[in-house]
């Protein structure tokens, strides 16, 4: 209910409240990737070395429930791929395929080395990085990164989350 | 036309059942890793067991022989990155076995306390994992709190949490001080009663048992057969435990025992590790009641880092220094070597074929998950599909080193 002559109050960029009225006027863009950013849900999906450190950051010690991300088993549900580890050629089919499972929108994030550039694995059996052959958001570097990093990794791609433009709509 | 499949008045006439083929990974929670299994069922019963390995391998053995003894080392960590202290640790023993270098006694102490922080680290990730699998999550929970107790250590002691390289061919990075001996002493002191909490929560529960009990039998003279070793063997009752039977460290300084299982199954693998949780416990307070003072580097200037102290004031040792930094060891003695050690899954070993140079013509690592891998058929093969989920978690396999 807005009473008339009641002046819009504008408490966060772009987002206004009515005073007394109960309501907060804002665009969609901001309510689908404010939702969306706060409820990141990435695939268990382990590959090598970083998923150690992956199950810990989803542990009791540093809690990754806090950020809304919660682990889930199945590419359909899940809206972020972590690329945890060493990323072989003959894995790389496989994530590509778990990758197209996923719905619409995806993220995609590279945990350690070897997922970003090959890392210290030049060899003849491993992909050279995940971003040959997934569009890799966010890269989070370290052999295998701590906990913190990918908690980083996290907030950038939330970030990312929150400048998205008209990313909602089936006739965009 | 008649339909003689279905039953026609005879009893003994089945409706003709087909087998349905299932692949099981290699994207999959409960496979610790890259693994895939292709199951032939028959309803829920397992016909046939087909692991296909190969997801990780990396070229780690190939990558060894264009780098010189020094280098190699932290690509060690990575092959069982759960436990990668054990495994630089292996390492290290069978390089300077190959040298020929007598390492000080402190850093034997050393050794043997990081060893066997890493094999409760290891132990600590298994029973996380393999219950969650098995469907207690609170006990996921709880031991990664006591794991990253160890890992905080561990960072303290090195600078890294997971993939260590603290040991060095012929010692260690850097000398441990009393604070830190004095923390691994408390943590010591509590974890026991750590260890009780984890039992109460699953040692009798009924589906715990359910799920454990019986489940993936191998008799003693089958897991033998099939090469297998750590906990996976002890756990059929075979006393096997290399770190008894060979020596390094200092294991036959303390007070241990090998503890086995009874009946070969799921329960007693998972028994035989909790008592390992007690045992390493134990040895990591005797090595910290005994540890004496010392150097912790052996004096084998061809091969092992001087001390800085003395780079930085001796001609002679600055050349070893520079050429070793800069183009590593130059020489090893020739030939064929094969050195294991007990790490958390079981015996590790590596095999050396050296033409003399300062890198090894070959490098070839046993790993006991390969082996365990290779024996999960026999294991499940017959029971139960749900079964599988405890069978791969009870062999404890890692496939980054079962792959390389």
């Amino acid at each position: 209910m807005i009473i008339p002559g009641t002046e819009l109050v504008e408490v966060a960029e772009g987002t206004k409240i009515v005073p007394g009225g109960n309501t907060i006027i804002t665009t969609v863009d901001k309510l689908v990737n404010w939702s969306r950013k706060s409820s990141i849900w990435p695939m268990t999906f382990g590959l090598a070395c970083c998923a150690i450190e992956m199950m810990a950051c989803g542990s009791s010690h540093y809690d990754f429930d806090r950020f809304g991300v919660v682990f889930r088993a199945s590419p359909r549900q899940a809206d972020v791929i972590i690329l945890a580890g060493t990323i072989t050629k003959k894995m790389a089919p496989v994530i590509r395929r778990v990758y197209d499972q996923m719905p619409e929108p995806r993220y995609v994030i590279a945990m350690g080395s070897c997922a970003c550039s090959g890392g210290i694995f030049n060899t003849y059996a491993v992909v050279q990085g995940g971003d040959t052959f997934l569009p890799v958001d966010v890269y989070v570097p370290g052999c295998p990164p701590r906990p913190e990093a990918l908690f980083q990794g996290i907030m950038k791609l939330q970030e990312k989350i929150e400048k998205e433009y008209f990313r909602w709509s089936p006739w965009r | 036309m008649e339909d003689t499949n279905i039953d026609s008045g005879n009893k003994n006439s089945r409706i003709a059942a087909k087998e349905l083929t299932l692949s099981m990974g290699p994207q999959h929670p409960a496979t610790h890793g890259v693994l895939r299994l292709v199951l032939d069922l028959d309803g829920e019963t397992i016909v046939k067991c087909t692991p296909y390995v190969g997801y990780l391998h990396r070229g780690v053995e190939k990558l060894a022989e264009n780098r010189n003894y020094m280098q190699v080392l932290p690509l060690t960590d990575r092959l069982d990155y759960i436990s990668s202290m054990s495994n630089n640790l292996g390492y290290c023993v069978a390089v300077e076995k190959l040298f020929g270098i007598e390492v000080p006694e402190r850093t034997e102490y050393i050794r043997t306390i990081v060893g066997e922080m890493s094999r409760i680290a290891n132990h600590l990730l298994w029973l996380a994992t393999h219950a969650l699998d098995v469907g207690a999550m609170t006990v996921f929970l709880y031991c990664f709190r006591e794991r990253e107790a160890i890992l905080d250590l561990f960072e303290r002691l090195c600078g890294a949490r997971l993939t260590v390289t603290y040991p060095r061919i012929g010692g260690l990075k850097n000398d441990v001080d009393s604070k830190w001996l004095q923390d691994v002493y408390a943590f010591t002191t509590e974890f026991p009663m750590r260890i009780e909490q984890y039992e109460t929560l699953i040692n009798k529960n009924r589906i715990w048992l359910q799920r454990t009990k019986g489940i993936g039998v191998i008799s003693a003279q089958e897991a033998i057969n099939w090469g297998m070793s750590g906990p996976a063997l002890r756990g059929s009752g075979v006393p096997y435990d290399v770190r008894k039977v060979t020596r390094y460290g200092v294991y036959d300084k303390v007070k241990w025992e090998v503890c086995v299982g009874k009946n070969g199954d799921v329960y007693d693998r998972y028994r035989v590790r909790m008592d390992e949780f007690r045992q390493s416990n134990n040895i990591i307070r005797q090595c910290i009641d005994q540890i004496p003072e010392g150097p912790i580097m052996a004096d084998a200037p061809k091969y092992t880092l001087p001390a800085k102290d003395k780079v930085l004031t001796d001609m002679e040792h600055l050349i070893h220094h520079f050429v070793l930094i800069t183009k590593g060891p130059q020489t090893a003695p020739e030939g064929e070597l094969y050195v294991a050690t007990e790490v958390p899954k079981g015996e590790l070993g590596f095999f050396f074929v050296s033409d003399g140079t300062g890198k090894p013509y070959r490098m070839r690592v046993r790993s006991p998950s390969f082996v365990h891998v290779s024996a999960l058929p026999t294991l499940c093969e017959g029971e139960l599909i749900a079964d599988i989920i405890a069978n791969i978690g009870s062999i404890d396999i890692v496939l980054g080193e079962c792959d390389r």
